[in-house]
């Protein structure tokens, strides 16, 4: 899984740190500097090599330490003891009792869990396509040497370095207000606005707003791959007689793919975690009726303000198994549209 | 053919191009950018618009909703800075030793677990890289519960220990996986000279390898500091006194506290806010977009 991604990473930027990524098993082949040395010089004295081993094996393990302890205190045993927590009910103020499964059978019958569950879908499935939508257009008009491309760049990115603070959120209860900027935008053409945040069926697509709006980041890297498309490809194209839109399609969208393939998989994780805007925008409620309930603010209120930790610790599997999954459609399905170029 | 096919293209290119041509690419290239404007102030607007409100009274912000205000104040400043009772500043400190603090956690840590990882030769040395990669994915909400639940055990709720030691244990393992490719594109001869010097993997590090990862680590502080600023779920859970808030919180509890004339003292502290991010915007550029496009980060 990771190894393709980085695949389609690689495409984007050969210059570019990151994508010098080799495979841990091609690195491990070229060996490291010390180990080739210690290897002619074993061959002078047969246990040197051993010994240089051993001693880089010490040596790693103090360079690994602060990880080691990260991984096991703050990352593996905390994903056990959730995976544990997730079959009991856990209130903090007595130890967890062992319920086995009515977690999830609570879940089932969760009228508040399928909002959550319908909201953060819509969310993903429909603001993430959008906004790499726009990202890719914006991408292809600014590519191909057009003049002031830095600053466009930088504009259009802008809001992505700032859509996921407070503050933009804060903006954003405003704009979409009763007295907002949105309804004096529409009083000028004449209609009528509307309260958008407080009606159930217009709240959540002013978050989806929210996210198209930070197109900037998937831009900025397809801009990036985009570079990467060898010119003589589009002079073969056009040597053969294959008109602009013909290059786009034959050339442009299959090498692009492994990018597009990228930014779906990146910014549909994201997405599904969404939390501080919605957080902020109903006051922390998911409000009006659950319609901003984002899937996190649920786990969120039950987890830190109920203090259903065995149910929170349960709701966060299921999060974590649905975002596995997609993942793993999203790569199956990668195998009929995206084009890695060696096949 | 290949002659004729070099032939006809190098007419082609000699040809000079026809005027109407020209005009015509000149025009398209002045719609092209005239749309781009456009498209760009709309979606810059409401920044602006933030930006301006923020010197208006409070009662004009949305009443007269021009980018001209009628009437300029700094009073959404001067009042919003103590609104909740203490001066701004305490937030802002509060947030610049989280951030300071992560910042450091993240450049010490990563970048020892990182050249352990791309240059030492070990047995697991693998199976460390894939469960980095793994957990480069693994949802934080997996294990927030069990972090919360082992962090209060400790005491620590109302601290900034429960944001700042995990960085100092590499827990972003983006930024692990990030310098461990940085790594592996810095030229083998430098450890191997080092290591002929009688350099071991300490003084290697130190003396060579660190210095050559400038980029990385510049990279990891710009996204870091950013990451840091904005977060709000995690200081959300943990800080518990008015007086322990991150910016970010302190904000979210002004929302809660908003009335219709308040709008303006919460533009302005949240012009504030962005001030930090902003400089980075224009000073690291460069860095950031360059951090993108390599690493698809945010």
């Amino acid at each position: 899984m990771a190894r393709r991604i980085r695949h389609g990473a690689g495409v984007r930027d050969a210059s570019a740190p990151a994508s010098a990524a080799s495979d841990p098993d091609d690195a491990a082949s070229s060996g490291n500097p010390t180990a080739e040395s210690s290897g002619t010089r074993a061959a002078a004295s047969g246990s040197g090599r051993k010994f240089h081993l051993r001693r880089q094996g010490r040596a790693a393990h103090v360079f690994l330490l602060p990880w080691l302890l990260g991984f096991g205190l703050v990352t593996s045993v905390p994903l056990f003891a959730s995976l544990y927590l997730a079959f009991t009910d856990y209130n903090v103020l007595s130890s967890p009792r062992f319920t086995g499964l009515s977690n999830f059978e609570r879940m089932l019958s969760d009228d508040r869990f399928w909002a959550a569950v319908s909201v953060t879908a819509r969310y993903v499935f429909i603001s993430v396509p959008l906004q790499l939508g726009f990202a890719l257009l914006l991408a292809l008009i600014l590519d191909r040497g057009l003049r002031g491309l830095a600053f466009y760049r930088g504009a259009f990115y802008l809001p992505s370095l700032l859509g996921s603070s407070v503050a933009v959120a804060i903006l954003w209860r405003e704009i979409f207000g009763h007295d907002g900027l949105v309804n004096d935008a529409l009083a000028w053409f004449g209609i009528e606005g509307q309260s958008w945040l407080q009606n159930p069926s217009t709240a959540l697509s002013t978050l989806m707003v929210l996210n198209v709006w930070t197109f900037g980041s998937p831009m900025v890297i397809f801009l990036a791959g985009l570079r990467q498309i060898p010119e003589d490809l589009y002079e073969a194209a056009r040597v053969d007689g294959a008109s602009k839109i013909r290059q786009f399609t034959h050339v442009t969208i299959p090498l692009l793919t492994p990018i597009i393939f990228f930014n779906l998989i990146l910014q549909t994780i994201g997405s599904f975690q969404a939390f501080t805007q919605a957080h902020i925008i109903s006051g922390g409620t998911g409000g009006p009726v659950d319609s901003t309930l984002f899937y996190t603010l649920y786990l969120y209120q039950q987890g830190f303000n109920s203090f259903n930790m065995g149910y929170a610790s349960a709701l966060a599997w299921v999060l974590m198994l649905a975002i596995a999954v997609v993942t793993a459609i999203h790569f199956f399905l990668s195998k009929y549209w995206v084009f890695y170029g060696d096949d | 053919m290949a002659t004729m096919l070099a032939e006809s293209r190098a007419r082609r290119a000699s040809r000079p191009p026809s005027s109407s041509h020209v005009v015509r690419r000149r025009r398209n290239a002045v719609f092209k950018h005239a749309g781009l404007w456009v498209f760009m102030i709309a979606m810059i607007y409401p920044l602006i618009w933030m930006g301006v409100s923020s010197f208006k009274p409070g009662n004009l912000v949305l009443s007269e909703p021009g980018l001209i205000p009628s009437e300029v104040t700094l009073e959404n400043f001067t009042e919003g800075w103590n609104v909740l009772n203490r001066p701004f500043s305490v937030f802002f400190v509060n947030s610049l030793i989280v951030t300071v603090g992560s910042i450091v956690g993240n450049l010490f840590s990563c970048s020892l677990a990182a050249y352990a990882l791309a240059r030492l030769q070990f047995k697991a040395r693998k199976v460390y890289f894939a469960i980095t990669l793994a957990s480069v994915m693994l949802p934080m909400h997996v294990l927030v519960i069990p972090q919360y639940i082992f962090f209060s055990e400790l005491g620590w709720v109302n601290t900034y220990f429960p944001l700042l030691i995990p960085k100092f244990l590499a827990t972003d393992a983006f930024f692990v996986f990030l310098m461990v490719q940085f790594i592996r594109t810095i030229p083998r001869d430098l450890d191997r000279a080092a290591w002929i010097d009688g350099a071991g993997p300490f003084l290697t590090f130190w003396h060579v390898i660190l210095p050559l990862m400038r980029p990385a680590l510049v990279t990891t502080t710009i996204f870091t500091f950013i990451w840091t600023w904005n977060d709000f779920f995690t200081p959300l859970i943990y800080l518990t006194s008015v007086d322990m808030y991150t910016v970010p919180v302190a904000l979210s509890s002004m929302v809660d506290s908003e009335t219709q004339s308040g709008i303006g003292m919460l533009f302005a502290m949240s012009l504030l806010s962005l001030i930090p991010v902003m400089l980075f915007f224009v000073f690291a550029q460069r860095y950031l977009i360059r951090g993108i496009a390599t690493t698809g980060l945010k």
